[in-house]
């Protein structure tokens, strides 16, 4: 156990929970708004979009992959759904399980094209990501849905509880959402052989091969997963916002990317936990809320954002360097 | 003892090289085979083959345990017993000690993880060849000589009958290369059947029973261990015979042209002195972490020093890059060719003429690609490197001939002062010679020469004067010609 622990303190996911704690301390006390229940549960119901999309990120990223065509997928999938859902009434189980289905069917594009054609992850997603969102514009006209099925628009809400100001708490349909897919994630990566297979990918492609791991059904495997991410997402967002606009969701690529890298995975494949994925978007969520509440124009939010990306990933290449130069003087 | 693996007829021909021409071999349970052939001469393609990793040539036999197969895929033959230990390991650096010898387990359809059979599995096989590792230390943590016991271990773990090493020695220091050739016995004791590639004959002849030659791909035949010797075996690898030793010249009268004065640097060495002269080839041994690559690092501005200075052509030198070390007329060809020497991916002939951009450059920063092909083909020929076409990228050439182009990538840069960090690790007899000779050429001309070797004989037969470092200080110093084996031996180890 003590030996555990040591080994936890020099980790990666240490780091961050020391810095958010910090910030968790000093916004507390700075501010009247941030260490309030309405205020967790807000950052937890806004940030729920880019959590799902984080753990789906995650999985390719891990595979030694990337994806940055999710949004477009997700503004497909949403845009879709909500069209037939409002056409045909449908219920909750066939909506998900609609926007699964655009999400898992696009990025199966991306993952034979990656794989067939053996062009970098990155240049195929920048490719679709265009191609995906010019389709839908162009179909759309970029017409907005305004008007969802009552149903929809009224959401899930469970062990509601309404405090003295007339607000109510629960469970709602993001953050069980975002519980289910990180949850699922964690299964998936932690206790089948599939998710291991992930990790075995990202660690050395070659040796995987040449161990006999189908690299093609893995390859399958996480862009869908990527998809169906982007499927579930997109509904929760849509829920949230109460409408469907074909053009707000792409341009969160990034932010998505940030969290996941924040919390530790490496764009060279084969490292990264579910659990350092929630404290990167933690650590994202209290960053930007933190200086919304302290007045900070939304600019220099950005600017913190990606000075403290800069930080995280310099320090893990400084142990990495220390740790090399450790082995190489053994 | 009875046959465990029998190949007839393998071919297989990559473009224009014909990697393996028509070869034959058995394999019995429980004896020692070794693989040698110079550099490129399709050990590690005929290793492919008997994993499954490259299919040969229609017309091949591969016969295991009496079932025939035209070609093998990677899961049929793990299932017969077969387990190879590639020369980059294939290990995954980001997982456990304990996974990566379980990685099997994760293998076949969608199942669930048991945790406590991988780390059990892992247990048992190191408790088989009696190591013991921390199973939850990330394998890239080890050492490299606790990386191939790893996967040493997931070989066992697959219950091998037939376990594969591809060069296991080249990175060891010798006291590694001890341990791993009694675990090579031991495994044989239990029935095992290991299949040995090195280019070190002494190691060779030392675990081996019986001995496969391979030249350009051809079997040139399989020989009983006991009736060679170092210098039979070199003949028919190479078919031609070989001479060493630098007869000792006096190098008093010339300029000196590095010199260092207490060099220090904490953690890697101390106090370190010595003066090298035009066209001195100077020898440094010892063992590995006695600060040897850390001082040619500092030479080579990589590794700053903390103390003392040094000295080229007479004037101070404080090197803060490896560009102004290049810039003063020093080149260093590393001892890890793969990481620090080479961009795999990129072509031979990119990583040729990498280092001397600047002066091939012509028109508006171009490079004129006549100059380039020419210098490119210069280095080819002169190096007689073994490539059908210098556009490849370097990752398709044999280890050995990779090497090679590290050392045209230096050698374009026509330094004063050449560091060779442990020039021929995994490089044939030929080639070394290759290399010997080239050093002695260019040594001729007054380049001087920094040659630094765990393997004895290759300080002692080609460099002039011989320093021996131990724990980061100069603990001795020898002329080679009136020197010997044992006395360095003795030195080196006191
Ligand atoms: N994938 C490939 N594509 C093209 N040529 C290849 C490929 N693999 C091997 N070769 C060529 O086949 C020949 C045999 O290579 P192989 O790697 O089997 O040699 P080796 O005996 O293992 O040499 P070394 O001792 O240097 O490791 C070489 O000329 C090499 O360049
Ligand atoms: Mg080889």
């Amino acid at each position: 156990m003590p030996e555990n622990f040591a080994r936890f303190r020099r980790s990666h996911e240490f780091w961050l929970l020391s810095v958010i704690l910090i910030l968790v301390v000093g916004l507390s006390v700075m501010t009247e708004g941030f260490l309030t229940l309405q205020n967790l549960f807000d950052l937890l119901t806004s940030y729920a979009f880019l959590g799902i999309l984080a753990s789906g990120l995650l999985v390719v990223l891990i595979s030694g992959g990337i994806d940055i065509s999710f949004t477009a997928t997700a503004s497909i999938a949403q845009y879709i759904t909500m069209l037939l859902a409002n056409k045909y009434g449908l219920n909750w189980f066939i909506v998900f399980a609609m926007a699964s289905v655009v999400g898992i069917g696009l990025g199966a594009i991306n993952a034979v094209l990656i794989d067939r054609l053996n062009i970098s992850s990155i240049i195929v997603s920048i490719a679709t990501l265009n191609i995906f969102y010019g389709l839908l514009v162009f179909i759309t006209g970029g017409k907005y849905i305004y008007s969802l099925p009552p149903w929809f628009s009224h959401g899930i809400y469970w062990f509601e509880y309404v405090d003295a100001d007339e607000i109510s708490y629960g469970i709602n349909l993001q953050i069980l959402a975002l519980a289910v897919m990180f949850t699922l994630t964690w299964l998936i990566l932690n206790r089948t052989n599939i998710g291991r297979q992930i990790y075995v990918l990202g660690g050395n492609r070659e040796a995987a091969q040449r161990l006999g791991f189908n690299v093609f059904r893995l390859n399958i495997l996480v862009y869908c997963y990527m998809g169906l991410t982007a499927g579930v997402a997109s509904l929760i967002q849509a829920q949230l916002a109460q409408s469907v606009a074909p053009t707000v969701l792409v341009g969160k690529e990034l932010d998505v990317l940030a969290a996941v890298v924040l919390g530790g995975a490496s764009l060279a494949g084969g490292v990264g936990t579910v659990f350092g994925t929630i404290l990167g978007l933690t650590l994202l969520a209290v960053m930007q809320n933190g200086l919304i509440l302290l007045g900070v124009s939304s600019y220099y939010s950005q600017f913190f954002v990606g000075l403290v990306i800069l930080l995280s990933v310099s320090a893990t290449a400084l142990s990495a360097r220390r740790k090399r130069k450790g082995v190489m003087t053994e | 003892m009875p046959t465990f693996l029998e190949l007839t007829h393998i071919s297989k021909r990559f473009g224009g090289v014909q990697a393996l021409a028509d070869v034959d071999l058995t394999l019995e349970s429980g004896e020692v085979h070794c693989l040698v052939g110079e550099n490129g001469s399709g050990k590690s393609t005929l290793i492919k083959i008997i994993s499954g990793v490259q299919p040969p040539e229609a017309g091949g036999k591969i016969i295991i345990e009496s079932r025939e197969y035209s070609h093998l895929n990677p899961v049929e033959s793990t299932r017969a017993g077969i387990q190879v230990i590639y020369q980059d390991l294939s290990l995954f650096p980001n997982l456990t000690v304990a996974e990566n010898i379980g990685v099997g387990q994760h293998l076949g359809g969608f199942h669930s993880v048991d945790w406590n059979a991988i780390r059990a599995t892992a247990k048992r096989a190191m408790e088989r060849i009696g190591v013991n590792l921390d199973l939850d230390v990330k394998v890239e943590d080890l050492s490299i000589a606790n990386r191939q016991l790893v996967a040493i271990c997931r070989a066992m773990a697959a219950d091998a009958k037939l376990v594969i090493m591809d060069e296991p020695t080249a990175s060891l220091t010798r006291h590694e290369v001890d341990a791993l050739l009694a675990l090579v016995r031991e495994l044989k004791k239990k029935g095992i059947c290991i299949v040995f590639v090195s280019h070190r004959l002494d190691e060779v002849l030392e675990v081996a029973e019986r001995v496969t030659v391979l030249r350009d791909g051809k079997k040139v035949g399989t020989y009983d261990a006991k009736e060679m010797n170092d210098h039979k075996l070199a003949v028919l690898m190479t078919g031609k015979e070989f001479h060493y030793d630098l007869a000792g010249i006096d190098l008093s009268a010339r300029k000196t042209v590095l010199s260092t004065r207490h060099l220090s640097r904490k953690g890697d060495y101390k106090d370190i002195s010595f003066d090298l002269r035009e066209g001195e080839i100077l020898g440094i041994t010892g063992l590995l972490g006695s600060g040897r690559t850390e001082l040619a690092l500092s030479l080579f501005g990589m590794n700053p020093p903390d103390g003392g200075e040094i000295h080229l052509n007479g004037k101070r030198l404080a090197l803060t890059s490896n560009r102004e070390a290049i810039d003063n007329g020093i080149a260093y060809v590393s001892e890890d060719r793969l990481t620090l020497g080479l961009v795999l991916e990129q072509s031979i002939a990119s990583n040729t003429i990498v280092t001397i951009l600047d002066k091939l450059k012509g028109f508006m920063g171009l490079i004129p690609q006549a100059a380039r092909q020419s210098t490119v083909d210069r280095w080819v020929k002169d190096l007689s490197i073994k490539v059908s076409n210098t556009n490849n990228p370097v990752k398709t050439l044999s280890g050995g001939n990779q090497q090679r182009v590290v050392l045209a990538k230096w050698m374009a840069t026509a330094p004063r002062v050449l560091i060779l960090d442990s020039p021929t690790v995994g490089v044939d007899i030929s080639a070394k010679d290759g290399i010997y000779e080239i050093v002695r050429g260019l040594a001729a001309k007054g380049v001087a020469v920094i040659l630094i070797s765990d393997e004895i004989p290759e300080v002692l037969y080609h460099s002039h004067r011989i320093l021996i470092m131990r724990n980061g200080r100069i603990t001795g110093e020898f002329e080679a010609h009136k020197s010997s084996e044992d006395v360095l031996r003795v030195a080196v180890n006191a």
